[in-house]
């Protein structure tokens, strides 16, 4: 791990901190306590955007942990999520468990999901491991669908009541925006810190090569299954959230195609960067006012029909050629510049 | 109900033959190219509005547009080649499931901009014929020519490949990529090329499946999706088992939904391909390939 310059760690509490110098360490505190006021910052209309890229980080922490460490893949992501989304709303709507009651519930059976459509991963990897989870992202929705639809609602939306805290509901965009920080912040913090442990050492091992990772001593049957359920238990997380954040759930939220953005977060990110992951997310859900904010003005070139059409491919269009751009052109994705850009500051003005 | 059995196989066994089309457009990328296509679901949806621009904007009569999409389908798939698998030659294998994921993406948004979310149809009584009745097995004539064309398709396939230079080139370099360069066979050609075919594979699927139902860049491209467990079970690697696959996927999809429950159909086959994962992964007639440290 680089240090930076005359920064010593003679102590075992300083070899593991992860906020070092006295710069860090300001810079953390104010961009804290910047989160904490970041609605009254932007107004109340973005922030809905901002639980929104606040629940994807909670999303993309766990499948970057399968991804980026373990180098396993997932194309099942956001039915993963669904689980967590559904447990929850079933859990409350049903035998009117309290939302935290039901939480803790709906991760662990997000993660035991993951675990079930991890096992491919054993005997197989690769395109075949796609085509698993690919599996998982249609079986899922199906099976939410149609197998009790009198507790699932079909097709149709469910709605929650918001949760509250001591008195104190999460019933605005505002409110939720601090629950929804809350576990992005605690994920990012816990992601950190298993990417340095045993745990995250033997995922990097897997994920460089299992064969013989599994040779130096590290059981990947353990570990991959871990790993799988590591992620979704973040999926989880993140569809809870979901459910809160939209006041109602419909199955339509837990698509193929959200799982491929997911994915497209990581490639923007860049594999395994915890900060690239974070950027990745935002870069990504920022792409979509985007494309509706230059929409028009494109549109207005042609005639109606054709301007109608474009506003409504714009947003698809741009999101692929992002992806492909950063896949030719920068494949380490926006962590790789990110630690350019420390290096540089680090050590300017020299450029050694 | 046991007497619908005959009339569920035959129907299945002709849709079958279109997935096939698809399965075998996705093994012939993946055995020389080591590419798993995601995208060719927009693809195969791209074939078919082009066939239908063809019909519908420019008039033409309908075995005149079928040429015209499939040279179409010449020009992209060069450009897709060119544009987006060359750069990302010998890149990791995210890398490279990303890449097609992102094109399919891509080729969504244009189709959205170019022939809007809407579904569009064919006019319809472009083919002649009518359905056909044999004993209690109704077969409708759209079905019989997208059987019928599909196995033109796939007896010109055989031909080229046992029976033409080319067609040997584009087996060597499936066999072992360098070992064909020193042999002095030009593979980024036969990369080409391969993509070339897979997409026209894709374009005639796509066109017979538009014509049957209708054109939307929401469920045309999920047609792909049944071409994947098709793929799996036959093996990445093995275009008779592909065929086989398709074939097979499209009699499980028809009898599960036509005798158990018809939803049960759409989910069929990826319950099929989770048990082929787990009992035999390299497929019915995959190679197992062995890998050392």
């Amino acid at each position: 791990m680089w240090r930076p310059c005359g920064i010593f760690d003679d102590t075992y509490e300083k070899d593991i901190s992860i906020v070092r110098t006295l710069p860090q360490q300001v810079l953390t505190i104010t961009g804290l306590i910047a989160l904490l006021f970041l609605p009254q910052l932007l107004g109340a209309g973005r922030i809905t955007t901002v639980n929104l890229i606040g629940i994807s980080v909670v999303s993309i922490m766990g499948l970057n942990i399968l991804i980026g460490l373990t180098g396993q893949i997932s194309l099942g992501h956001s039915a993963f999520m669904g689980v967590g989304a559904y447990t929850l709303v079933m859990l409350m709507n049903h035998l009117g468990f309290s939302f935290w009651l039901a939480l803790p519930f709906s991760v662990l059976s997000a993660g035991l999901i993951g675990l079930l459509f991890g096992l491919p991963s054993l005997r197989i990897k690769g395109f075949y491991l796609a085509m698993a989870t690919l599996a998982a992202q249609f079986l899922i929705p199906w099976i939410i669908v149609h197998v009790r639809p009198d507790l699932t609602g079909g097709t149709s939306t469910l709605n929650i009541a918001a949760p509250s805290i001591l008195g104190f509901t999460f019933d605005s965009q505002v409110r939720i925006y601090y629950l929804v920080t809350f576990f992005a912040v605690a994920s990012i913090v816990l992601t950190r810190n298993l990417q340095r442990s045993k745990i995250g050492r033997a995922f990097v091992a897997i994920r460089d090569n299992d064969l013989a990772a599994e040779i130096m001593g590290v059981e990947i049957f353990r570990y991959k299954l871990l790993s799988f359920f590591i992620c979704s238990l973040y999926a989880g997380l993140a569809g809870a959230l979901w459910a809160v954040w939209m006041g109602a759930i419909n199955v339509d939220s837990f698509t193929l195609h959200e799982s491929i953005w997911y994915l497209g977060m990581i490639i923007v990110g860049g594999l395994g960067s915890v900060p690239g992951a974070v950027f990745g997310v935002i870069f990504i859900r920022a792409l979509e006012p985007f494309s509706h904010y230059i929409g028009p003005p494109i549109a207005s070139y042609f005639p109606d029909a054709i301007g109608a059409a474009i506003k409504s491919g714009i947003s698809p269009f741009v999101f692929g050629l992002v992806i492909l751009v950063f896949l030719i052109y920068e494949p380490r994705g926006l962590g790789h510049r990110w630690e350019i850009f420390k290096h540089f500051y680090r050590r300017w003005p020299f450029s050694y | 109900m046991l007497s619908l059995v005959p009339q569920f196989f035959v129907s299945g066994l002709l849709t079958g033959s279109v997935y096939a089309l698809i399965a075998v457009s996705i093994v012939l990328v993946y055995k020389s190219t080591r590419i798993f296509n995601f995208a060719v679901g927009e693809l195969l949806a791209l074939g078919g509005y082009f066939c239908y621009s063809f019909v519908v904007w420019f008039h033409f009569p309908l075995w005149l547009a079928l040429v015209g999409a499939l040279l179409m389908a010449v020009v992209t798939g060069l450009l897709v080649e060119r544009l987006v698998l060359r750069p990302l030659l010998g890149q990791p294998l995210l890398t490279i499931i990303m890449a097609t994921l992102a094109l399919s993406v891509l080729l969504r948004g244009i189709m959205l901009m170019i022939w809007t979310g809407y579904d569009v149809a064919f006019p319809k009584n472009l083919l002649p014929g009518k359905t056909v009745v044999v004993g209690s097995v109704a077969m409708s004539a759209e079905l019989l020519w997208a059987f019928g064309i599909a196995v033109v398709a796939f007896a010109t396939l055989a031909y080229f490949f046992v029976k033409t230079q080319t067609g040997l080139r584009m087996r060597a370099v499936s066999q072992d990529h360098e070992l064909a360069m020193s042999c002095g066979i030009n593979i980024t050609v036969v990369f080409a090329l391969t993509w070339v075919l897979a997409v026209i594979l894709g374009t005639l699927a796509g066109s017979l499946m538009g014509y049957r139902l209708a054109l939307a860049p929401s469920y045309t491209p999920l047609l792909a999706l049944k071409a994947f467990p098709a793929v799996i079970f036959g093996g990445l690697d093995s275009v008779t088992g592909a065929l086989l696959g398709g074939l097979i996927v499209g009699i499980i999809e028809s009898m599960v939904g036509g005798l158990i429950d018809p939803t049960m159909g759409e989910i069929s086959a990826y319950i099929l391909l989770l048990a082929v994962l787990l009992i035999r992964p390299e497929g019915l007639m995959g190679l197992k390939r062995i890998e050392r440290v």
